[in-house]
């Protein structure tokens, strides 16, 4: 069953891309392929092969328990909440808060996890930026 | 003796400080990546290659740290098989079968140096087999004109699922997935463009480096997430190592399958689509077939049965490397990624990399020689130390990989924008895992649908729109031909393999090498 649902979900996808691809506007100046043609191929390639997984399914995946997959949602949200947030409040606090929750929900302790995500973030800090010169993003208070 | 003469060169070139140091770095990672189980050589060197950029390396010291970790990865994939019968990355799943009841029979430290030594001979002799067929190929490589080269990037596309995938409709979505990925951005003959949807940010296209690692490093994040493997810490229970070297008689007896392996494994990794988790496979079961028919000593430590994997994974990974440099069409995983590092130093693999960068091409060779001799002494005395490392238990590792992502990607560009792409790549990635989607061809489209779509219009340019250009020439017709076979034998014979590898159990299946 879940296949079948990838599958039409990517025969979407498809139709969404050729459709985008017949609205790219062509300039005056073309070749003779233009920029249309190789897109409409591919959109072609993606809805047939979406067709043969529709019409011929494997085995559905084991799907995780809604638990689990708040769990992974959430840490997508934290990635991408410390993404904005790391020009914002630099790189250090940022990546402390992260590492710890992640390590957090893995399963360490409460002070562990602090203690990981401190660990984590210094140790990139003195490796990354005070060893190897990367820049990393700067907060307010420098670091 | 041209060839030899040209390696002399290369080791000049390799025998640096910087670059022995670049090696030794290198060998060191890649053998921890390879034996943390969870991180594969494709994630390991993707997650490395912005600090290859970020410390200013040239192209050819940081392919020369980027190999290193490839090969690395290869060796150390075994570490974790034999004492703790978990694959360290999917190559070394074959040498479960063997090595962890060598290790149960205290004969671990055995296991692990007789491991080490056919890894050695495996890679030896492959980067030798490199040398002498690279040039070949390049020979006829250089007969190739656009319409030959689209040809052979369809040919990539259609046997890169190949064996090793189940389902041939998964691996042509993945395919035109990563093709279309690398559609978005400014088209560069006509100027006009494509998919961006006004956003700006997009009109440089989408960076491939975002893509590998979000696809590869971040996605495994989540797959770790959703299972918490964090929770079997600590149940290891503690393997007797035992002595370090093997007996004489041990090493006659596997000197055959070593070299029979080597062969096997080299060719599985040149052919495209394979790579050295097919290495492994095929060489264990050749070897199980040719000297225990019956199955009375395969599958409880015979050593026979660690060193055919081991030999046969470490030659596909040198071999992989043929078709990459030669032709500039990566057969693995791991050989994408350096691709994508070699792309993004603005080197064009291919013919014309032998003859513009011979510095860059026989320097990588001579530090693959190096290389393996420093992981074949980093590997058999220092195995405790790596065995220590295997400690680290995920819940820690995990953060690190996801933080050292970030940190990389932004170190590249500076955008916050990267990242969300990037993050957006990890869930994308886990939904495709999940689906049995093999994430190699996304890969591959996203690095070379542009070069493809540009020689497709250059082909039918220069004929005046004539389409039927594609198929015009004998060699375009051969490649064309290679390419429908390989697409519809497997769909024949393919399922047969696919599940007998798969009986080992093993959810990296998408990653690949």
């Amino acid at each position: 069953m879940s296949d079948r649902i990838f599958g039409a979900v990517g025969l979407l996808i498809a139709i969404g891309f050729a459709f985008a691809a017949m609205a790219i506007e062509e300039s005056f100046l073309s070749d003779a392929v233009g920029p249309k043609a190789f897109p409409l191929i591919i959109a072609a390639v993606l809805g047939l092969s979406s067709v043969a997984i529709a019409l011929r399914p494997d085995d559905s995946p084991e799907w995780p328990s809604l638990g689990r997959l708040t769990e992974i949602l959430a840490a997508a949200v934290v990635m991408i909440l410390y993404a904005e947030m790391l020009p914002v409040i630099g790189f250090v606090i940022a990546t402390v808060v992260a590492a710890a929750y992640l390590t957090w929900r893995l399963g360490s302790g409460l002070i562990g996890s602090v203690l990981t995500g401190l660990g984590t973030s210094i140790g990139i800090y003195v490796i990354f930026h005070l060893v190897l010169g990367l820049s990393l993003a700067r907060g307010p208070l420098g670091f | 003796m041209d060839t030899l003469s040209s390696l002399a060169d290369g080791f000049a070139i390799a025998l640096t400080w910087q670059n022995l140091l670049l090696a030794l770095l290198g060998c060191f990672l890649g053998t921890i990546m390879g034996a943390l189980p969870g991180l594969g050589p494709s994630n390991g060197v993707a997650i490395l290659i912005p600090l290859a950029f970020t410390l200013g390396l040239g192209a050819t010291p940081s392919l020369i740290l980027l190999t290193s970790v490839y090969y690395g990865a290869m060796y150390g994939g075994r570490i974790s098989s034999i004492l703790l019968n978990i694959p360290g990355d999917e190559p070394a799943m074959m040498t479960c079968l063997d090595g962890y009841p060598m290790a149960q029979k205290g004969m671990a430290g055995q296991a692990l140096s007789l491991s080490g030594i056919a890894s050695f001979v495996g890679a030896f002799f492959a980067t030798w087999g490199l040398i002498f067929l690279a040039p070949q190929l390049v020979k006829i490589a250089l007969l190739f004109g656009p319409a030959e080269y689209f040809a052979l990037f369809a040919l990539a596309f259609m046997t890169l699922g190949g064996v090793s995938s189940t389902n041939q409709a998964k691996s042509a979505f993945a395919a035109a997935l990563g093709l279309g990925l690398a559609m978005i951005g400014v088209d560069t003959q006509t100027g006009v463009p494509r998919f961006t949807f006004g956003e700006v940010h997009l009109y440089d296209g989408l960076d491939f480096l975002v893509a590998i690692v979000g696809l590869f490093a971040l996605s495994e994040v989540f797959i770790f997430l959703e299972n918490r493997h964090g929770e079997a810490d600590g149940k290891k229970e503690k393997m007797v190592i035992g002595r370090l070297t093997p007996p004489a008689s041990m090493l006659k007896q596997t000197t055959p399958t070593m070299l029979r392996s080597t062969v096997l494994g080299f060719l599985a990794g040149v052919l495209p689509g394979a790579g050295a988790s097919l290495g492994s496979f095929i060489s264990y079961s050749m070897e199980k077939r040719l000297v225990d028919p019956k199955g009375k000593t395969f599958g409880k430590g015979d050593p026979r049965g660690v060193a055919a994997p081991e030999a046969g994974n470490n030659a596909a990974a040198g071999g992989a490397l043929v078709p990459m440099l030669a032709l500039g069409v990566p057969g693995s995983g791991t050989t994408a990624v350096l691709l994508a590092v070699l792309l993004s130093l603005n080197i064009t693999p291919g013919p014309l990399l032998f003859s513009q960068n011979p510095d860059v091409v026989w320097g990588l060779i001579a530090a693959l020689f190096i290389a393996n001799f420093m992981l074949l002494a980093m590997n058999i005395p220092m195995v405790g130390l790596f065995t220590r490392v295997l400690m680290v238990p995920p819940r820690i590792l995990m953060p690190v990989v996801a933080m050292i992502s970030f940190v990389g990607i932004y170190g590249i560009s500076g955008s916050s924008f990267d990242l969300l792409v990037m993050v957006g790549f990890g869930l994308l990635g886990w939904v495709l895992r999940k689906f049995d989607v093999p994430l190699v061809p996304i890969i591959l489209g996203t690095l070379l649908g542009n070069s493809m779509e540009n020689n497709l219009r250059r082909a039918i340019t220069i004929d005046n729109g004539n389409w039927f250009t594609l198929v015009d020439s004998p060699l375009a017709l051969t490649l064309w031909a290679i390419a429908i076979i390989g697409f519809i034998l497997p769909l024949i014979i393919g399922r047969k393999v696919k599940s007998r590898m798969h009986e080992r159990g093993d959810d990296e299946g998408s990653t690949a090498d």
